[in-house]
């Protein structure tokens, strides 16, 4: 059951459909590079954020096409949920000329700045101070834009969390700090690293908000995330969101994720944000079984075509090795 | 046109470039505070009175996040320049400027530009090993990042010009005896380098030398501090009846191939000269360069004169064996010149 965000419900149905539909399609995005990584298809890495689709999408559904997200090496889904393409993401999970970075940035650096998704950064905790960097410009240009920042647990142990909330709380920047707590860094629980209870506790330090949200629930994430950006644009300064959620895999393509006791991970896959939102869904009665189970064609189609673009896309050819070390200049 | 120090060559250039493009900010540590230092070394004196503090701006002392901070304003539309009190505390801002500023541009396949601009202090003054160092070749080793060293006022105003409206990351040295800033902060042992500076536009492109001294024997290259001290033991050797050419680089990457080796080819003799470290400095950079592209025009083996690879000592007399002086060069071109050129066949 969803236990919070009562008020959300209150959204048109075509808005709670299309929540649905953007988890459903991260959920067979991240399930199909996984198959194709398996089957020897897919270079590189994978960090997969199956089970943590609410969290992007509810954070994401809460912002402007203008307003600007940073994410980390497990950005897929923060990807998806700000805009960018499935074809032009898979394209680039493939190394392809047609990827949303020309295939020179990979799963850990994707994304489109024409829909507000700087590529992601995949060292830990880096994003948050250029975060806080794009928020301070958008306060000295008065765009009224505001930033958000996700990152992991494991990033609130790293200096540049300190030094980038810091920063933007003593100078109100707009930007809502979004931690995806899915309780390991890597095979490290956070318990082990952190003394205190929630991550949120830590913006009691800077001064600002700190708000704990059920990060499986995708309506008390939207719920907490209008707040949070609403406090932002209207010039009162940065809130911290903890997203309490699980990843259902390991940290990445080659982890099993056997330091997690089995009964943990059983207990969150009953807590999966996709079911528990499909029941809720169900329950309002506003949106039927009918749509529900065509939001599942259109998915499975997009995620096919998706790779078929990828494999027919020409792979990007030697000589843009050496391009775009330094700027070029706009497309 | 009027004579300047170098500290009110740099001042100008932000002040111009400021009032010619309001995107341009100041990020630091004490740089704009009410009866305050204007940073470190006065580089920012005046200007938060004069644009404000929302473009001069006072940070925490967080030099990762302030960064990081100037990374996503850049990226945003803002040309940030990141004020440094000491060279040294640039490797806190590591993983910013070699992992995102650098690399953003070329992993996010030409979406994203960084235009900042890092004012790193360099130099050793008696403060120790954390406060002396000349960290150039660490930046000058990263693709995607920009550096440049002057030696005068001219080269401070015209470079930093160049570097606020270059699009990328520019790692930007000034040499703390080259400073020439009276009151609030002398130097010991500082150079007052006071040089004619016009007033309002220009600028010096990056990637360009330019020769100090005329020379015919040897080449001596160098950056900052040492071209004065290349100069000085230019005028000693020239007493001994031996030619120097001194060539002040500015910029270091890009590095200006053509100016070395056309004046290697004139004077078949190369001395290199670096306040850095030797080992992996640009003194080795160059050293390869003419062993790749130069190496006909040697008549000698290539020479160094670096600060040794150790730690900066604290100590007067150990931070002077420790650092390149007019006497060392001076001898180091002398036995390159003398003993270098008796061996006509040093290549077997």
């Amino acid at each position: 059951m969803l236990t919070q965000g009562a008020p959300t419900h209150r959204l048109p149905a075509t808005d709670l459909l299309a929540m649905y539909e953007t988890m459903l399609r991260i959920r067979r995005f991240e399930e199909m590079v996984y198959y194709l990584f398996l089957q020897g298809d897919m270079p590189g890495t994978l960090h997969l954020s199956t089970g943590q689709e609410a969290v992007a999408v509810g954070v994401c559904t809460s912002l402007r096409a203008t307003d600007f997200v940073t994410s980390t090496h497990r950005a897929h889904g923060h990807a998806i949920a700000k805009g960018v393409g499935v074809n032009a993401l898979m394209a680039e999970l493939f190394g392809k000329a047609t990827g949303c970075c020309q295939g020179k940035g990979g799963s850990m650096h994707v994304g489109d700045v024409r829909v507000g998704a700087v590529p992601s950064l995949a060292v830990v905790g880096a994003g948050i101070p250029i975060a806080a960097g794009l928020a301070l410009a958008f306060k000295l240009r008065k765009t009224d834009q505001v930033a958000v920042c996700f990152f992991g647990d494991g990033a609130t142990n790293e200096g540049t969390f300190h030094e980038g909330i810091n920063m933007a709380a003593i100078w109100d920047l707009p930007i809502v700090f979004v931690c995806e707590n899915n309780q390991y860094g890597a095979s490290t629980h956070v318990s082990k690293v952190m003394k205190v209870a929630n991550v949120a506790d830590r913006a009691a330090a800077y001064g600002i908000p700190g708000v704990v949200v059920d990060g499986n629930d995708v309506l008390a994430v939207h719920e907490v995330t209008v707040e949070a950006v609403a406090r932002a644009r209207g010039g009162s300064g940065p809130t911290l969101l903890e997203c309490k959620t699980y990843r259902h895999g390991g940290h990445s393509r080659s982890d099993p994720g056997s330091y997690r006791p089995e009964e943990e991970v059983a207990y969150w896959k009953t807590r999966d944000p996709i079911k528990l939102y499909r029941e809720w869904l169900a329950g309002q009665r506003r949106v039927g079984e009918a749509e529900l189970a065509a939001v599942h064609v259109r998915v499975e189609q997009q995620i096919d075509d998706a790779v078929e673009y990828a494999r027919s896309s020409p792979d990007p050819g030697p000589e843009l090795a050496i391009r775009h070390v330094y700027w070029e200049g706009s497309a | 046109m009027r004579k300047l120090t170098i500290v009110e060559a740099l001042r100008q250039a932000m002040r111009e470039e400021m009032a010619r493009d309001h995107n341009v900010i100041i990020l630091g540590e004490d740089v704009g505070i009410e009866q305050g230092f204007g940073g470190a070394f006065t580089v920012t004196l005046g200007l938060s009175e004069e644009f404000g503090h929302d473009r001069v701006i006072d940070t925490p002392i967080s030099e990762a996040g302030y960064a990081g901070v100037a990374i996503g304003a850049a990226m945003a539309g803002m040309r940030p320049i990141v004020d440094l009190q000491y060279a040294d505390f640039i490797y806190c801002m590591m993983d910013q400027i070699v992992n995102e500023a650098a690399k953003l541009c070329y992993m996010s396949g030409g979406q994203v530009k960084v235009p900042i601009v890092v004012r790193a202090p360099v130099g050793a003054t008696t403060r120790g090993a954390q406060h002396s160092q000349t960290p150039e070749a660490m930046f000058m080793h990263v693709p995607g990042l920009k550096v440049v060293a002057p030696s005068t006022a001219y080269d401070a105003k015209g470079l930093l010009k160049t570097a606020i409206r270059d699009d990328n990351p520019v790692i930007f040295l000034e040499h703390k005896l080259l400073y020439g800033s009276k009151g609030l902060r002398v130097e010991v042992g500082a150079l007052n380098p006071v040089g004619e500076v016009p007033e309002g536009d220009y600028t010096v492109p990056f990637g360009q030398a330019v020769v100090r001294r005329e020379g015919a024997d040897l080449t001596i290259v160098a950056t900052l501090l040492m071209v004065y001290r290349a100069l000085e033991a230019a005028q000693r050797l020239a007493a001994e009846g031996i030619s120097a050419e001194v060539i002040d680089l500015r910029s270091l990457r890009p590095l200006d191939e053509e100016a070395v080796l056309r004046s290697v080819a004139k004077t078949g003799h190369l001395l290199l000269v670096d306040e850095d470290h030797q080992a992996c400095g640009w003194t080795a950079e160059v050293a390869a360069l003419v062993a790749e592209k130069g190496l006909a025009h040697l008549r000698a083996p290539v020479k160094r004169v670096t600060s040794l690879d150790t730690p900066t000592p604290y100590a007067p007399t150990l931070e002077r064996a420790w650092i390149p002086t007019p006497e060392k060069i001076f001898a180091a071109a002398l036995e390159l010149v003398v003993n270098g050129s008796t061996h006509t066949d040093w290549r077997g």
